[in-house]
């Protein structure tokens, strides 16, 4: 069955190869003109490429699923113009200030501390809109209810996002922390009163930016590594096998504690931390793939022609390679959202005030009697991981040859 | 037609991908009687490999095949699984053109065989194991008992494909559709299987359909020949008739094509590019805790050549002979024992960055042009390569080069920023060509460059080379099993066998008087074009 006279997709000429007549053998040189060289052009994408996206694009469901993705990342992306405790412009006395870009002191808007203005504050909100009046101080509510402006002043204005607390917004709620959804707190708040859609928005950000850091590091240093071993063979090989495998059998749990507990908490210590037991993931597919390329006729070809060591690898063995690499990709991210996820549950994770959604399923476990953190916590993981996994799965059909599109 | 055991009739294939239609056959017709042998000849992307997966419908998904094709009455097309399934292999049996990858590697002989028995038969036990022994014996297995626990990688190709053979048998179909079934193995070795197909026809009143490109082997085994052409038959009829008296000018061009002509002379006073003296290629076996060697594979044993400009050296020799890890070793890509003198100088031990340099002078083609070039890079960055390396020179400039030796080796400038597989057979061998060639080498190793393309592509590219060598004075060392091609192209000729060198002098004298039994088995199965006794049977 090796030899199909079919149109193998990726060999055969779907469309047809471009017959050009053979002219006389040998002839052209020096007695014909000179041929024209074409002027280059390079589509964005290669051929082969277009194929690719055209099948993604195919697959319904991961399509929507990158574009629900992409809207729900590009959203996130900015959450501090979604979910912010600062107003995104303020209008005082004719000017325009931008608290969520740059630090402005309460004395600014006629207040009396030089610390950051507290927006939430009704105090601030009435000096802000009465153009800096000194009886803000006694009555706000009933001179913002009025209108009044200072002499001389023009009245003032706050231009909130949708969400007015950030993630970590202590808020003044009347009653018990976790609180029940309502109008202000549109899925509650968690047990130390803070808005939980605002810190949903945070830990997404943070979950998705966290895994694409640290898939981009293990991925860089598991191909380097998995390409250097499958090239070389040999000793190479073996040795750095069995240092691999030595490397995975360790408690990588215990030494994240460890260092946790020597070093403090911090997001880079966690990136370094898991990348750093992680890398091994790719090593193995890119390895095995290298190991078969290397005795292909091209990458012989190339060295009879000089070409040095790592020019073959990069630029012969790997692309041919990535094909593998990408479709052992979408493990790697889904895999890490979760460790970071179970991290922060078990309480070996971010700093406790950073936006985390495994917290959030920690606080869940805690307070059985507020549903709103399970349920929040449980869609966001469900609708996030399938998203991913969705758009993952088009991306490695797309990616096979053997799927044909009608 | 009463005894016609395969009807064909209006077949159509289509394969539907990306929108775009392919229409792989068309309104194809023909019939296998009982007894009978039809051959089917094309070249590669004729349509007739899926002509003949199509009778017992083994085609992929993305096919559509519409017509009607009947076995023994009974409607193929849209039959349903169950009856495909009894069949095949059980009435319709295929022979497949690659013995080592249709044997599961990981089986026995015994259970590879058993099981087709056990399906079909319900044969087990010690009744299928004498069925199994009386198959192999009757493929010509010697000692067949001692061979049942042998895995196929234990066999030569030669026994894999009686092996196969004996599959296709086991369970006395009334048709075999073998396709390609001799053209992975070496002269000798497809002489002898043909001569087992032909007896085993006449034997079991076989009836066989036979799918090949090449016309010498339709000779010797054929009753009637369709030729096939862009998915359609072209002319058909009995096989004697079509040699003597092709009617359609595709089937003319077929048979003209041969590798026909000499090679040019060589220049008086030409120096000497490469030499080798008593070259030796061992490779050792390591056994044990601490890799001592207890053993070496003999690849090649003292190999002595010398090559001049503008002169070629053909190295003949069937698979597993070393011709092939000869022509690596003298262009440093493995490691040998002994001086190799390129260009008056000793290559022999020189460090990787010390042989950059002098890679530029020497060149190499390989065999499958599938395989030698990038799938992921353009046509001109494969072709550029060597001077990124070798030269500098701007991008512009390198592109000027680049369009200039794709004119040279007869492709169009134009399509230099397609990439490799828009591109035929015999035109991606010219990009391996023009790779090899842009450096202006004064050394072209040639291995195998012709074996995978179509005969009519082979002549094109057999002229190419010979065209470029007169231009450019180069020194050829021509690897091949084709003697035909050999012939065409050597002035020199050096015949090995199992890595010694059995027989080596000028062209003429070796073909005229061959000295040795060994060449003369490979003269005769190469050049044995008339037709044996087993095609007018």
């Amino acid at each position: 069955m090796s030899h199909l006279d079919q149109p193998a997709p990726g060999r055969g000429p779907t469309e047809p190869a471009i017959e050009t007549p053979p002219p006389h053998p040998g002839g052209g040189g020096h007695d014909a003109p000179p041929p024209v060289t074409p002027t280059r052009r390079r589509p964005f994408l290669s051929p082969l490429n277009q194929r690719r996206w055209r099948n993604f694009r195919r697959n319904r469901r991961a399509f929507w699923s990158l574009i629900i993705f992409g809207v729900l990342f590009g959203l996130t992306l900015f959450a501090e113009f979604l979910a912010n405790d600062k107003p995104i412009l303020v209008g005082y006395n004719g000017e325009i200030y931008a608290p969520i870009m740059r630090f402005y002191s309460e004395t600014e808007f006629g207040g009396d501390f030089r610390t950051e203005a507290v927006y939430s504050d009704i105090e601030v909100q009435c000096l802000i809109r009465s153009g800096g009046l000194e009886d803000c101080f006694d009555d706000p509510e009933a001179i913002i209810e009025a209108g009044t402006v200072a002499e001389g002043a023009q009245a003032g204005w706050l231009l909130w996002p949708p969400i007015p607390y950030s993630f970590d917004t202590i808020n003044d709620i009347q009653g018990a922390a976790p609180s029940a959804p309502n109008s202000d707190h549109w899925l509650g708040t968690d047990d130390t009163a803070r808005d939980v859609l605002a810190r949903v928005i945070y830990g997404f950000r943070l979950s998705i930016l966290f895994t694409i850091v640290v898939t981009i590091l293990t991925s860089v240093i598991g191909i380097i590594a998995g390409a250097v071993q499958g090239f070389f063979g040999g000793w190479t090989d073996l040795i750095f096998q069995r240092v691999i495998e030595i490397w995975t059998s360790t408690p990588s749990l215990y030494v994240i504690i460890i260092l946790f507990a020597i070093l403090g908490r911090s997001f880079w210590l966690l990136v370094f931390v898991t990348v750093l037991f992680g890398w091994p993931a790719l090593v193995g597919i890119v390895r095995a793939e290298f190991l078969r390329a290397r005795n292909f006729e091209y990458v012989r070809a190339a060295r009879a022609l000089g070409v040095s060591n790592w020019t073959i690898m990069f630029r012969h063995m790997l692309p041919n390679a990535m094909v593998a690499t990408v479709t052992m990709l979408p493990f790697i991210i889904t895999g890490t959202i979760s460790t970071l996820a179970s991290l922060d549950f078990l309480g070996f994770g971010l700093p406790s005030s950073a936006p985390s959604l495994g917290e959030l399923t920690l606080q869940a476990k805690q307070n059985l009697q507020a549903p709103w953190l399970g349920f929040t916590a449980f869609f966001t993981f469900a609708i996030m991981l399938s998203l991913l996994v969705f758009i993952f799965e088009g991306i490695r059909d797309a990616f096979d040859p053997r799927k044909t599109f009608q | 037609m009463s005894d016609a055991v395969l009807t064909v009739k209006g077949l159509n294939v289509r394969f539907r991908q990306d929108g775009a239609e392919t229409h792989a056959v068309r309104d194809v017709g023909f019939h296998v009687n009982k007894g009978e042998t039809v051959a089917i000849v094309g070249e590669s992307g004729s349509g007739k490999s899926v002509t003949a997966l199509s009778t017992v419908d083994l085609l992929p998904g993305s096919a559509h095949v519409d017509g009607s094709i009947t076995y023994l009455d009974q409607q193929m097309v849209g039959a349903s699984e169950k009856l495909l399934r009894k069949v095949r292999g059980n009435d319709i049996s295929f022979i497949f053109q690659e013995p080592m990858t249709s044997l599961n590697p990981l089986h026995t002989l015994e259970r590879q065989l058993s099981e087709s028995l056990e399906l079909h038969q319900g044969l087990t036990g010690d009744k299928a194991r004498k069925r199994i022994l009386e198959l192999l014996h009757e493929v010509g297995i010697n000692d067949p008992e001692s061979r049942l626990g042998a895995y196929p990688h234990q066999l030569s190709g030669g026994q894999r494909q009686r092996v196969m053979i004996a599959m296709a048998l086991a369970n006395g179909p009334h048709l075999l559709i073998a396709d390609e079934p001799t053209t992975a193995l070496d002269v000798t070795i497809q002489a002898q299987i043909l001569e087992l197909l032909a007896a085993l026809k006449t034997r079991e009143q076989l009836s066989m359909l036979f799918i090949t490109h090449d016309l010498t082997i339709v000779r010797k085994i054929a009753d009637r020949v369709c030729v096939m052409k862009d998915g359609e038959i072209v002319e058909t009829g009995p096989t004697a008739e079509i040699f003597d008296a092709p009617k359609h000018a595709y089937t003319k061009m077929l048979l003209e094509a041969e590798s026909t002509g000499r090679p040019n002379p060589v220049p008086e006073g030409a120096q000497t590019v490469a030499e080798t003296d008593k070259l030796k290629i061992w490779f050792p076996i390591q056994t044990g805790l601490l890799k001592r060697t207890t053993g070496y594979v003999k690849a090649v044993n003292a190999a002595t050549l010398s090559v001049r400009q503008g002169e070629t050296v053909g190295i003949v020799g069937e698979s597993g002979s070393g011709k092939t890890t000869l022509a690596l070793a003298i262009m440093r890509l493995i490691a040998s024992e002994g001086p190799i003198v390129f260009m008056g100088r000793d290559i022999q031990g020189l460090k990787g960055r010390a042989m950059r340099p002098l890679r530029a002078d020497m060149q190499i083609v390989f065999q499958d042009p599938f395989g030698s070039l990038s799938p992921r890079m353009t046509v001109e960055e494969i072709i550029a390569e060597g001077l990124t390396i070798h030269s500098s020179g701007s991008r512009d400039e390198r592109r000027a080069q680049v369009a200039e030796i794709m004119a040279e080796v007869g492709l169009d400038p134009g399509t230099m920023d397609r990439y490799p597989h828009e591109f035929s057979g015999g035109q991606r061998q010219r990009i391996a060509i023009a790779r090899a060639m842009i450096l202006r080498p004064k050394l072209v190793v040639l291995d195998e460059p012709t074996s995978a393309l179509d005969m009519t592509v082979q002549v094109q590219i057999v002229e190419l080379l010979r065209a470029l060598q007169s231009k450019y004075g180069l020194a050829y060392l021509f690897i091949s099993h084709d003697l035909k091609v050999v012939r065409a192209l050597s002035h020199k000729v050096m015949v090995m066998k199992q890595g010694d060198v059995v027989e080596a002098g000028d062209a003429d004298a070796i073909f005229d008087a061959p000295q040795t039994d060994y060449t003369r088995a490979l003269m005769a199965a190469a050049f044995d074009v008339r037709a044996t006794d087993h095609a007018q049977t």
